[in-house]
């Protein structure tokens, strides 16, 4: 039994560090209807920049703002040129433009870096300790902790301010949204730079478990079956879903591995979405599709 | 609100185009030289049949055609005698005017009275400001307090129709750009909806430019009709005069020299006037 609850509670910390990608694709997807593919080479790029600045001797805070402001001048960038000569186009053509995105992100991020792994320390010490005779990661709690605070700063922002409630309705209906006057040029700009913002956390979080490298822009993947368990449009669903995924797969991995054969982890969270999807595709708490007849 | 409804010199109509010309993606010419007025506190409609050119029209007052690949290519559009054919469709709802789009719109996923709140994203106001202005459109349509927590997608036609309004007057407009409000809708909530509108033009003084297929219905609504026929105005007038011409009666309202024809007829009805050479 105490095995157990060591496997399910390591499962629940590592799916909050999924659920904190699935965040930032939530934002975006939730303003703007697009999937965000570019969102995993969002949090190599953030974490590269952080480290990076930090190796060239900037405090610690001094690198996290400059990466910050970096965050925030790239997601003008991107409204500025990708976003807003595709208004009202297709939403394929947004996702192909993520794609291409992606693609120069991570090429401007090892051009301008390098492209050698780095070691991300935030100082938090990643040691086992004992909550009666279980054992839990500090850093683990560390990550759920911002995860929770993250996610309860955005849920407010979204359901209660003016902004807020803007970026809703522009992800409903663009064309209304603005024929309402709500300019779809600053409501693009804040959800790229909430993304980017939760996409440096999230850098420095994965960026401090596996050293920040390439490989972090592959997190994505991780993030696709976090999504359709939790829905892509709700906050709440990234954190379930992460929550999820997290538990399954590692509870897969000990109590299903003997049987199938070990790696389970890798594949089960796709198989897990892929059941999710036939019994309810809109995910646990996404929006449903409301048709007038 | 009703600060905001008087106008702030009151000479010239509120809103005038002089001979604009529309052009969709460069090449395809929608308006060709279409000229109106919207007097101050008048009520204009704007008929015609499918690919009029009325849509259009609005879409080039609001601004919403450039979102569209549209453009104003010719002519020019004053509001207060300011040209605002190059602003961008927030600062045109800034100045008060705001278009209500056909199919209404609504944001599915919000409720009621977040798409109402929605109307009031360029004006800053308080919270006790926003309150008297979500009972304000209350007060018009009732219908809408009760329906306030329900989500948009989930009411009926007509309630999303007035919504939609609803989150128009949101924006404390001076003119409201009507497109289409009777689409969809039973005959008998079109012309509830258009009462509404009525009250809203005299006891707020709110101009209204409506485009309408439903030609009777439109007429007994405005002061002033113009007919738009291939992106040109063919004939305007008083609503009336225009409801009385034979040839409007004849084309609009199916009403020929011998009465109104039976379906039957219709079926071979050709059109043998037109207006345009």
């Amino acid at each position: 039994m105490q095995f157990f609850l060591e496997v399910l509670i390591g499962g629940l910390l590592s799916g909050v560090m999924y659920s904190l990608v699935a965040l930032g694709f939530v934002l975006i997807f939730k303003a703007s209807g697009v999937f965000n593919f570019a969102q995993g080479a969002m949090v190599l790029f953030a974490a590269l920049t952080f480290v990076s600045l930090e190796e060239r001797g900037l405090p610690r805070w001094g690198a996290l703002l400059a990466s910050l402001a970096i965050m925030l001048g790239l997601a003008l960038v991107i409204e500025r040129v990708v976003l807003r000569p595709l208004v009202n186009q297709p939403a394929i053509s947004l996702l192909m433009a993520t794609i291409g995105l992606t693609f120069c992100l991570e090429g401007l991020a090892q051009g301008v870096w390098g492209s050698v792994v780095k070691g991300l320390d935030l100082g938090i010490p990643d040691v086992p300790f004992d909550v009666k005779g279980v054992l839990v990661s500090q850093f683990d709690l560390f990550a759920a902790a911002i995860a929770g605070f993250l996610v309860a700063v955005l849920a407010l922002f979204f359901q209660y301010t003016r902004v807020g409630r803007a970026l809703r309705a522009v992800a409903d209906d663009h064309q209304a949204a603005l024929s309402l006057g709500i300019p779809l040029q600053t409501v693009w700009a804040v959800v790229w730079a909430a993304a980017g913002a939760v996409a440096l956390v999230a850098g420095l979080l994965w960026g401090s478990r596996l050293g920040v490298q390439f490989a972090l822009s592959v997190i994505t993947l991780k993030a696709l079956p976090v999504l359709i368990l939790g829905g892509f449009t709700s906050i709440a669903g990234a954190i379930v879903g992460g929550l999820l995924v997290g538990a399954s797969e590692k509870l897969a991995e000990v109590y299903l591995g003997p049987v199938l054969g070990g790696g389970i982890e890798n594949w089960f969270p796709y198989v897990l979405a892929l059941l999710f999807l036939l019994v309810r595709p809109e995910g646990l708490f996404g929006e449903k599709h409301i048709d007038r007849v | 609100m009703p600060a905001s409804a008087t106008p702030p010199q009151a000479e010239g109509p509120l809103l005038s185009l002089n001979s604009i010309e529309v052009v969709y993606d460069h090449v395809i010419l929608v308006l060709r030289g279409v000229s109106l007025d919207v007097p101050r506190g008048g009520i204009v409609a704007l008929l015609g049949a499918n690919g009029a050119g009325k849509t259009t029209t609005l879409k080039a007052v609001s601004n919403l055609l450039r979102s569209e690949r549209g453009a104003v290519t010719k002519g020019t559009i004053h509001l207060d005698g300011q040209r605002v054919d190059a602003l961008t469709p927030t600062e045109v709802v800034r100045r008060g005017v705001i278009q209500v789009m056909e199919g209404r719109h609504c944001f599915a996923h919000l409720s009621v009275e977040e798409n109402l709140l929605t109307g009031a994203y360029t004006g800053r106001r308080s919270r006790a400001e926003l309150r008297a202005d979500l009972e304000r459109v209350y007060g018009y349509f009732p219908r809408l307090k009760e329906k306030r927590r329900t989500l948009a997608g989930y009411t009926s036609g007509g309630e999303q129709q007035m919504t939609a309004v609803g989150r128009a007057l949101m924006t404390r407009p001076r003119l409201i750009l009507l497109d289409e409000p009777s689409m969809g809708l039973a005959p008998q909530l079109a012309e509830e909806i258009l009462d509404i509108m009525r009250r809203l033009n005299q006891q707020q003084g709110v101009s209204f430019l409506l485009a309408e297929q439903n030609v009777a219905a439109a007429l007994r609504f405005a002061h002033h009709g113009y007919i738009l026929e291939n992106g040109r105005v063919v004939m305007e007038g008083q609503a009336a005069q225009l409801a009385n011409n034979e040839d409007v009666k004849e084309f609009y309202l199916g009403l020929g020299k011998s009465g109104r024809r039976s379906f039957r007829d219709a079926k071979h009805y050709r059109r043998r006037k037109r207006w345009l050479a």
